[in-house]
């Protein structure tokens, strides 16, 4: 399906759903960063693409003139509900200061180190459970049947919600990020979530547990219970934020893996040197780019930035600038110097970053132990999805 | 040598802390801050460096 114009002026007329720019953006961006290094499109509204890695981190920490209360790549076309459920957005992600200042430190000791190795083992038996579900075949899709199938249930798990629920979850999730210029999937999947998280925020009212969800319920800022909105807001970020994401970097990851055996064989017998190639597979094959808003005119590095124009924070292009990266372009899974931003940078760095790269890594270490051969299936078709988030969906392989 | 971690550039990214936990402590909120007074033993001096070459907020530095 081809839902927009294709591309022939990537500087002044780019569109980042376009089939070329979702299958292989790193050519592109390699061309804009020497020729137009912040291109711009009036495509879904006046936008900007910096693929500098120097001007993304600069944006992302200029907070004044770059708003993250539009953090969607994809903009949302249609009428806004006169009262939203979520006035706020889905903070801190969606929020400047002050507001994502405290709801950040709220998230923040979910996804701390300690809590991160308690998710570990429950991590490992799933990883290693999906496995023993498809290892006899001979064949998998390293993608539907294993990537997908990890983030989403550990993230239930932390919310305390039910892991049988998965699919539904995460078909939310895709029709949020993937299918968002769907207009009818999105705002579905968006009132699916939103209902699904209002009835379990009334149970836990009812019956705390030891989940997020209870967490929030039972905190006070300043004396006063956190609004509704913004636990439900919280609980429904963890849950896109965390599931998409994650899926992509696991299935670049071993996309990757089957395309190289050079690279396979090398972190099947030398596993010291899984945790440099977890950060190197992150920077190479970064999933996530964030959205911006321009708070007033500003000229930024000689480009015309009008207040409402949007800025695509394009972390994957800033990690493969040459500037910054020694011969960017390749896989060099013990890169020593390794300053990516796959996580971002500045005060939004990914809150989810150590259950992100905990998840990551174990998924690499199951599928390796158990799989340490393997190669795409001949003949059939890898598919991409990209626009926010950039990961196979479809990885059919043999073993 | 002797490091420092710059508590208003620190992201919390833990890139320091993977890469060198004997130098590093990251609190509940990401926080980085060193162990000690920040002196570095020799052998560990090469860890430090990769510590600093590899924050991407460019927070910690030798002093
Ligand atoms: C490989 C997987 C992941 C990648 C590449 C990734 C990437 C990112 C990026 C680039 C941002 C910055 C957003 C911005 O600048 O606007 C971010 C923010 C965030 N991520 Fe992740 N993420 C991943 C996994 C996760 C997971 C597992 C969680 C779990 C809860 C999570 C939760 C969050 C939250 C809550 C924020 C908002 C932080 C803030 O605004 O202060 N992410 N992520
Ligand atoms: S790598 Fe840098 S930003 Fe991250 S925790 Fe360490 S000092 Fe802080």
């Amino acid at each position: 399906m081809r839902r927009t114009a294709p591309v022939s002026q990537w500087g002044s007329d780019f569109d980042v759903l376009d089939a070329k720019y979702v299958a292989d953006p790193f050519l592109i961006w390699d061309q804009l960063r020497t020729t137009c290094p912040i291109a711009h499109t009036n495509r879904r509204g006046s936008t900007w693409l910096p693929t500098r890695y120097e001007d993304v981190t600069a944006i992302a920490h200029d907070i004044e003139h770059f708003s993250s209360l539009e953090v969607a790549v994809i903009p949302f076309e249609g009428e806004e509900p006169e009262e939203p459920v979520l006035p706020y957005g889905l903070p801190p992600i969606s929020a400047d200061p002050p507001l994502h200042t405290w709801t950040r430190r709220l998230l923040l000791p979910w996804f701390s180190h300690n809590r991160v190795e308690s998710y570990e083992a429950m991590t490992r038996g799933l990883c290693s459970g999906l496995i023993d579900g498809f290892i006899a075949d001979g064949r998998a899709d390293a993608a539907s049947d294993y990537a997908q199938q990890i983030p989403v249930r550990v993230i239930a798990h932390i919310l305390g919600v039910s892991p049988d629920l998965s699919d539904t979850f995460t078909g939310w999730v895709r029709d949020v990020l993937e299918f968002a210029d769907d207009h009818d999937r999105r705002v579905n999947a968006v009132q699916g979530l939103l209902e699904y998280f209002i009835e379990e925020v009334a149970k836990r009212r009812a019956e705390p547990g030891d989940d997020l969800l209870s967490e929030l319920l039972r905190t006070e800022v300043d004396g006063a219970p956190i609004e509704d909105s913004l636990v439900l807001g919280a609980a429904a970020l963890v849950l896109i934020a965390g599931v998409d994401t994650t899926w992509s970097a696991i299935g670049s990851s071993l996309w990757h893996l089957a395309t190289h055996p050079a690279d396979r064989k090398r972190m099947v017998e030398d596993p010291e040197v899984m945790s440099l190639a977890v950060e190197e597979l992150l920077r190479a094959y970064s999933p996530v780019t964030m959205a911006r808003i321009v708070t007033t005119d500003v000229e930024y590095a000689g480009c015309p930035m009008k207040a409402g124009d949007k800025i695509l924070m394009n972390f994957p292009a800033a990690n493969r600038d040459p500037e910054v990266f020694e011969d960017a372009d390749e896989v060099i899974l013990d890169r020593a110097h390794n300053r990516h931003v796959a996580f971002g940078s500045g005060i939004h760095r990914c809150a989810g970053s150590n259950l992100a790269r905990m998840e990551l890594r174990v998924a690499l270490e199951e599928w390796l132990r158990r799989i340490p051969e393997f190669a795409l299936a001949e003949g059939e078709e890898v598919t991409w999805a990209g626009g926010q988030v950039r990961g196979p969906r479809l990885l059919p392989v043999v073993f | 040598m002797k490091i420092r971690v710059d508590p208003d550039k620190c992201q919390g990214h833990a890139r320091c802390y993977g890469l060198a936990p004997e130098l590093f402590e990251v609190d509940d909120y990401g926080l980085s801050t060193v162990v000690g007074d920040g002196s570095v033993p020799p052998e560990l001096e090469d860890r430090a460096r990769l510590a600093i070459a590899n924050c991407p907020e460019f927070a910690i530095e030798e002093v």
